[in-house]
């Protein structure tokens, strides 16, 4: 008997969505829509828009105010986002559309400010300024978020211990007279609630989002109690020294980025340098490569040799020093005291801006501005006598996390083992 | 006749096997009462024990005491303790002498006097127990409604604009009317999630804890701006609703027992009857359990865990609406006392089964009723008993750790949770 | 010379089964050794033994003479022993790189990963062994075969002399199982040692030196593949009569009850599994699909019940278009399915028995009035069917999770079959089950095509298949390649067309509009 094997070729029905692409590019256009319609022709044909560009007292580094005439530059930017739009639905931008959607938004913002801030002046370096300073909680509990959710390990409860660290930064701090104590009390505070996450969720493999619940519940009451107990009866324990701004030297100088990256407090700079660390150490060393591997495939890190529990303990416990400084910015960076409830949910924020920034410390770090962005937009446009409520433009960290989760902006790969505890048979 | 007792036998044995999410035969032969209440029981004692001494640890009186002498300080603590339970227990129960002398003296307002602790006790674990289904239904439907405390703002939201915007209807008809929409409120602000999950696959932790904070910025918008109380323009407080959208309390003031805990009893009698005893129930049920078994079985997914968001949000609504509706008759910012994260605790100590979370959410009001007695006379912070929850809700969770600490022996299999998490969203 | 290898007295308790009793294994150098078994003979156990996932409860492990401990994988790896194991153990969004370098990294300047480094290995490896990868590609890109040959180089790369496959050909196609025995025999020609753990008597006649054959946890024979007798070996691996036959009258077909017509089905990765099939299933007809796993038949399946979405096609069912309907729309036809996954499919673990036999009709008189379940009539159904379909369970209301294979297997039979139905859709219906549950779902089948049901079995199993079916259709890459009579047709035939191997007299149309009848 002759034989033949059949050789049938599998066929592959459709590389990509063409959907995404098409809305994604009707979004730009709408944008750009937006842009001429509401704001463009809105604008008095000659007003002009003043953006000052130093932040206030601030002597090193001085840049020129930016001054356009308001009309113009609402639309060409029309017109920039008009010509992606066409682009991204008749060619795609493929891997770079993420960053294209980023841009268009950053175009919308900016013509957003000129067309509020037509006529009058705006200091939009120090309103980058300040959305730096709050996007520094935000972007150091996204990374706290990379470290435990690489490993596999859901983390919700960096919003607890936040605030506990906050909480014994300002105690501490004012017990000793010293901030750098007070620092290192509250991350030692967020690394203990962190080993109770470890515990709970690594050795009793209990759901990951109720042990996160329960630190949060905790670490509300806890603060809330002490605070009541000790640091409103007295008055001299709820008042830490705090870590004040210093200048790098020739960095500082550099316009627009100087003052606001390299002539502010220290944990700016621990932002920066923890970006740089974290950006590296995940992708190019050893111990990034086995983290990852804990938290797409346990089991197969396990056959060779990779000691599971202990790398998502360590994963753990390192978000917890993170979460910790996060923390710990409050009441030693930022405002000096303790207030019950300080850290307003910007844990969360921190996991959205982790969700947002696609799981990379790079990623994190631009959504953590861009919400930080939405936070000062939102103060500078009362100032302004804005007709937009300040409450309302606080919600688009929130809605913007929801959109990218609906998987309507392009959302990359989530840890394949996130959230599920490791059985060993 | 036969029948009827036949009936009745098995209904008991089915609300047996659903409390204790085990088989009533196993249950029957091997696991007696004791044996179902012990992790709940003792994980309540182990949380306030620690309470106890994180009470006693953080009062000076002690330490003072201590540097005294070690007996001294031991007796002072004892007594700051007794001082502060005792406080507890009679903050929410009431004290038992005053209750026997005023029931023989026969004064009514005497007797309304000594009761009202336990009666607040009551009021405050209304809204508990309206939470605490919430987070439950959607357990049981496998939805982690981690969103209740913003749709329970929602609820109120709703319930107080139809509350003091309508005027001319009667009580009988605006109450409800009122309530309804604060259900409708929490349902809507829950179907979000739901339908994200749903459609998306955008897991509804996330969402929800988003949709929360929308809904407190929301919530101070409305209440500084559309919805603001003229006379206070510029706080956070809405108008006053109407008489006849209120909730009706049954005593005068300052006794605020009310119509509401019977309310929330009878949803939760519905819930209970929902889940286990119509095909919607079992259909939330297959979904929540195994969501390939219910796609294999037929059942529309989609729709149940649409429909299982909204159920379980327009119960958190309820929540809301109560409060507003039966308790402070406005709306404010502080509308919540962090009913929504306590719901988790109290759907897990109640084995997500209605008459757990009944249980429980009386606990939880006991304890918080109790507390603000406590913190008057022993000067301990209110937030004690968000500590203790805490507490409890760790031991809960995790038995083992219970077993560890009284030596018990581990059951043959564990009760699994009906919910597992994986990843924050869609992974294809 | 001395065996590379000692396994001595190797036991292993699980709560309730003797996993491994007293097992003495030599490997020698350069050879491949099979460890045939059924499923749940304890050869998986055994190896992970070995590989050092689980302890064993006693006797010792030698390599090269020498005793060692073997507490972890690490020790497993440094004492030269690697697996590949059935489940591939790679990380889909890591390259090939960086899956073969985990646990292993060269470092340059302290700790940075060295990828230039393992990848220039990669392609050394590739090259001696003819393990053709490219090292910078994805896992999720790349295919099932190139899959195992990254497994494969992982071991190499560790300097592994003696390498465990775990079933490995579970997941390939008969032409990626032979490409796989070629690299194995050239790794035994450069001096690697192999055990090979099966259950697929063929491929072990084909590539083993070396026969080792494991029943119920204990060695019951060894033999030599050049003179053994199939049937002995396939007795000693199933230790009974393998012939399972099935009493079964023969029946005239009825009508047609199911037509598939051109029917088009994609998995989840977009990649179409079910090629423009077409066949007819008759009223009292059994239409076995025989294949090997993983050519589609899943798919089918799950497209002909409503789980899954064809991309084109139609099928038909008593003269109604049912292309992607809801499942319960086809159910409430008369459609009965028996889904491949037992506990991940057809039932919810935690509910009690009376609940899972519902599953699919709950909301209907008797077991509903209007929304309102009536428990009473639930458990009368229970009592009824536990009974009649021999389900062993201490009450209705015990969870199905806690009872055993068999049993839960008998619960979906029993919800499935005791329905008035017209067709019957099981897949791989005895899976895992022991004999005598497999004998008695087997007869139940047969019964049920004998009152007229229309029945389409898939299984992976041939015997099965060509005992229960009245004809076979052999699904081999998404197409079916043939439709035989039962009767007519052979085991080693069928064998041959599993494989994709058509005799040439058969002509098969360029797509496989209708596939041309055929008798041996």
């Amino acid at each position: 008997m002759t034989a033949s094997t059949t050789t049938i070729q599998r066929v592959k029905i459709s590389e990509i969505s063409q959907n995404r692409k098409i809305i994604t590019g009707i979004v730009e256009i709408i944008v750009a829509i937006f842009i001429y319609v509401v704001f463009a022709s809105k604008v008095a044909s000659d007003a002009i828009t003043t953006f000052v560009m130093t932040p206030g007292g601030i002597t090193v580094g001085k840049m020129a105010n930016w001054i356009v005439p308001s009309q113009l530059a609402l639309i060409i930017l029309a017109i920039l986002s008009l010509l992606i739009g066409i682009f991204q639905i008749i060619k795609g931008f493929g891997k770079a559309t993420n960053g294209v959607i980023g841009l268009v938004f950053l175009f919308f913002i900016f013509s957003f400010l000129t067309w509020q801030a037509s006529g009058k002046s705006l200091n939009l370096a120090g309103m980058l300024s300040s959305a730096v300073q709050f996007a520094v909680p935000i972007t150091l509990g996204a990374f706290s978020g990379i470290l435990c959710e690489r490993a596999g390990v859901v983390n919700i409860a960096i919003e607890g211990m936040m605030l506990m660290s906050a909480m014994l930064g300002s105690l501490m701090g004012s017990i000793f007279n010293s901030a750098w104590l007070g620092l290192l009390f509250g991350v030692t505070g967020a690394v203990l609630l962190a080993a109770l996450h470890a515990v709970l969720s690594i050795k009793y493999k209990i759901d990951q989002i109720i042990s996160g619940t329960v630190i949060n519940i905790f670490s509300t009451g806890m603060t809330a109690f002490i605070s009541q107990k000790f640091l409103q009866v007295y008055q001299e324990l709820n008042n830490p020294p705090m870590l004040s701004r210093f200048e790098i030297p020739l960095l500082s100088k550099i316009p627009l980025a100087g003052p606001i990256f390299f002539n502010t407090n220290l944990f700016v700079y621990i932002m920066i340098a923890l970006l740089i660390i974290l950006q590296v150490a995940l992708f190019s060393t050893r111990w990034g490569l086995r983290m990852r591997s804990v938290g797409e495939h346990p089991k197969a890190a396990d056959t060779l040799g990779i000691n599971v529990i202990k790398t998502r303990y360590m994963a753990v416990l390192l978000g917890g020093i993170v979460a910790g400084l996060a923390g710990a910015f409050y009441t030693i960076g930022s405002v000096g005291r303790f207030d019950e409830g300080m850290t307003g949910g910007k844990g969360f924020i921190g996991l959205a801006a982790m969700i947002f920034g696609n799981y990379n410390p790079v990623g994190a770090l631009g959504a953590g501005i861009l919400f930080g962005f939405a936070d000062s937009l939102g103060t500078k446009l009362s100032l302004l006598g804005s007709s937009i409520p300040s409450e309302l433009m606080s919600t688009a960290p929130y809605l913007i996390t929801m959109i990218v989760l609906a998987g309507f902006v392009g959302k990359g790969h989530v840890p394949a083992a996130d959230g599920v505890p490791y059985e060993k048979e | 006749m036969d029948k009827n007792e036949n009936e009745k036998q098995d209904f008991g044995k089915l609300v047996l096997q659903e409390v204790t999410g085990e088989s009533p035969k196993a249950k029957i032969q091997k696991r007696s009462v004791w044996q179902v209440i012990q992790i709940p029981f003792l994980a309540i004692l182990t949380g306030l024990i620690i309470g106890a001494i994180l009470i006693v640890a953080t009062s000076q009186t002690v330490w003072t005491a201590f540097a005294e002498s070690i007996w001294k300080g031991f007796s002072t603590a004892g007594k700051e303790l007794g001082t502060a339970y005792w406080a507890l227990a009679e903050g929410s129960l009431g004290n038992i002498v005053t209750q026997i002398k005023a029931v023989s003296s026969g004064d009514d307002a005497a007797i309304r006097a000594a009761f009202n602790p336990f009666l607040e006790s009551l009021v405050q674990s209304t809204p508990y127990i309206f939470a605490g289904l919430a987070c439950a239904l959607g357990f049981r439907a496998g939805l982690f409604n981690i969103g209740v405390e913003g749709q329970l703002f929602m609820g109120g939201i709703f319930a107080t604009y139809v509350g003091y915007s309508i005027t001319g209807l009667p009580p009988y008809i605006h109450a409800p009317l009122a309530f309804l929409a604060g259900a409708l409120g929490g349902a809507v602000w829950g179907m979000i999630p739901g339908l994200l999950k749903a459609t998306t696959g955008g897991h509804e932790v996330i969402n929800c804890i988003m949709m929360n904070y929308i809904a407190y910025r929301l919530t101070a918008f409305l209440l500084t701006g559309p919805m603001t109380r003229p006379s206070v323009a510029g706080m956070p407080l809405s108008p006053i609703i109407e008489k006849s959208a209120e909730i009706p309390q049954f005593f005068p003031s300052p006794i605020r027992f009310h119509l509401g805990f019977f309310i929330a009893l009878g949803f939760a009698f519905l819930v209970w009857w929902i889940l286990f005893k119509t095909t919607w129930g079992l259909n939330l049920r297959v979904v929540g359990a195994n969501t390939r078994a219910a796609k294999y079985a037929g059942l529309n997914i989609t729709k149940t865990t649409i429909i299982g968001m909204a159920m379980s949000g327009a119960l958190a609504g309820m929540a809301g609406a109560n409060e507003v509706l039966a308790v402070n008759h406005s709306m404010a910012t502080s509308l919540s006392s962090g009913y929504g994260f306590d719901s988790i605790a109290l759907a897990l100590l109640g084995n997500s089964h209605p008459v757990g979370v009944i249980l429980a959410a009386m606990l939880f009001g006991v304890l918080k009723n109790g507390a603000t007695r406590m913190m008057v006379v022993s000067k301990i912070p209110i937030d004690i008993v968000t500590i203790i929850q805490a507490l409890i809700l760790i031991f809960v969770a995790a038995p083992p750790i219970i077993r560890a600490i009284y030596r018990l022996k581990a059951p043959k299999k564990e009760v699994a949770t009906a919910v597992t998490l994986s990843g924050w969203g869609r992974n294809k | 010379m001395s065996p590379i290898l000692q396994l001595k007295g190797i036991t292993k308790q699980f709560p309730g089964v003797l996993a491994n009793d007293h097992i003495n294994l030599t490997l020698n150098k350069g050879e491949i050794l099979a460890l045939l078994g059924e499923n749940g003979a304890g050869k998986t156990t055994l190896m992970n033994i070995l590989y050092g996932l689980y302890q064993p409860d006693e006797g010792e492990i030698l390599v090269n003479d020498q005793r060692i401990t073997v507490l972890s994988p690490t020790d497993a790896i440094n004492a030269g022993i690697g697996m590949v194991h059935q489940h591939f153990m790679l990380i889909p969004v890591f390259t090939v790189t960086e899956n073969v370098m985990l646990g292993a990294e060269p470092v340059k300047a302290g700790c940075f990963l060295d990828r230039q480094k393992t990848a220039a290995k990669i392609m050394e490896i590739s090259k001696q062994y003819k393990l053709e990868v490219n090292p910078d590609e994805y896992i999720k890109d790349l295919s099932v075969g190139v899959q195992q040959r990254v497994e494969i180089i992982k071991l190499l790369y560790r300097q592994a002399e003696i390498l465990i496959f775990d079933e490995p050909t579970a997941v390939l196609t008969p032409q990626e199982s032979d490409e796989l025995f070629v690299i194995m025999r050239s790794l035994t020609k450069q001096g690697k040692s192999i055990i090979f753990i099966t259950h697929k008597l063929r491929e072990v006649l084909e590539v083993a030196d070396r026969i080792m054959v494991i029943r119920r946890g204990a060695v019951v024979g060894e033999a030599n593949p050049k003179d053994a007798d199939r049937n002995k070996l396939a007795e000693m691996m199933v230790g009974r009569e393998v012939n399972l036959v099935v009493e079964k009258e023969v029946k005239k077909p009825g009508d047609i009850v199911l037509s598939v017509n051109d029917l088009v089905v994609a998995d989840q990765f977009k990649q179409v599994v079910v090629d423009h099939v077409s066949f007819d299933v008759h009223a009292g007809q059994i239409l076995g699909i025989a294949g090997v796993q993983g050519n589609g038949q899943t798919e089918l399946v799950e497209a002909i019940t409503g789980l899954r979405k064809s991309v084109s096609g139609h099928v038909t069912f008593m003269g109604n278009d049912i292309t992607n309907k809801s499942p319960r729309a086809i159910t409430e036809l008369g459609a009965a399915h028996v889904p491949e996954d037992r506990q991940a499919d057809g039932l919810v673990l935690p509910f009690p028995v009376a609940e899972n036999l519902v599953l699919c009709t709950y909301y209907n008189q008797p077991f509903a009035k209007g929304v309102i379940l009536q428990y009473d009539k639930i458990l009368e159904n229970s009592e009824k069917l536990v009974k009649d379909f021999d389900i062993r369970t201490p009450s209705s209301l015990t969870s199905v999770g806690s009872l055993s294979g068999g049993n839960q297997q008998k619960v979906i039979i029993a919800r499935e079959l005791s329905r008035p139905i017209k067709l019957l859709v099981a897949s791989q219906p005895t899976r895992g089950l022991d004999v005598g549950s497999i004998e008695y779902i087997h007869k139940r089948i047969v019964q049920k095509r004998d009152e007229g049901c229309a029945v389409l079995l898939v299984s992976p199993e041939l015997d099965e298949v060509i005992e229960l079916s009245d004809r076979i259709a052999v699904m081999y890459r998404g197409k079916i390649i043939a439709v035989v009579n039962a009767d007519d047709v052979t085991k080693e035939s069928l064998g041959l067309l599993m494989a994709g191997i058509v005799p040439e007299k058969i002509e098969m149309k360029a797509g496989g509009k209708k596939v041309v009848e055929t008798t041996f």
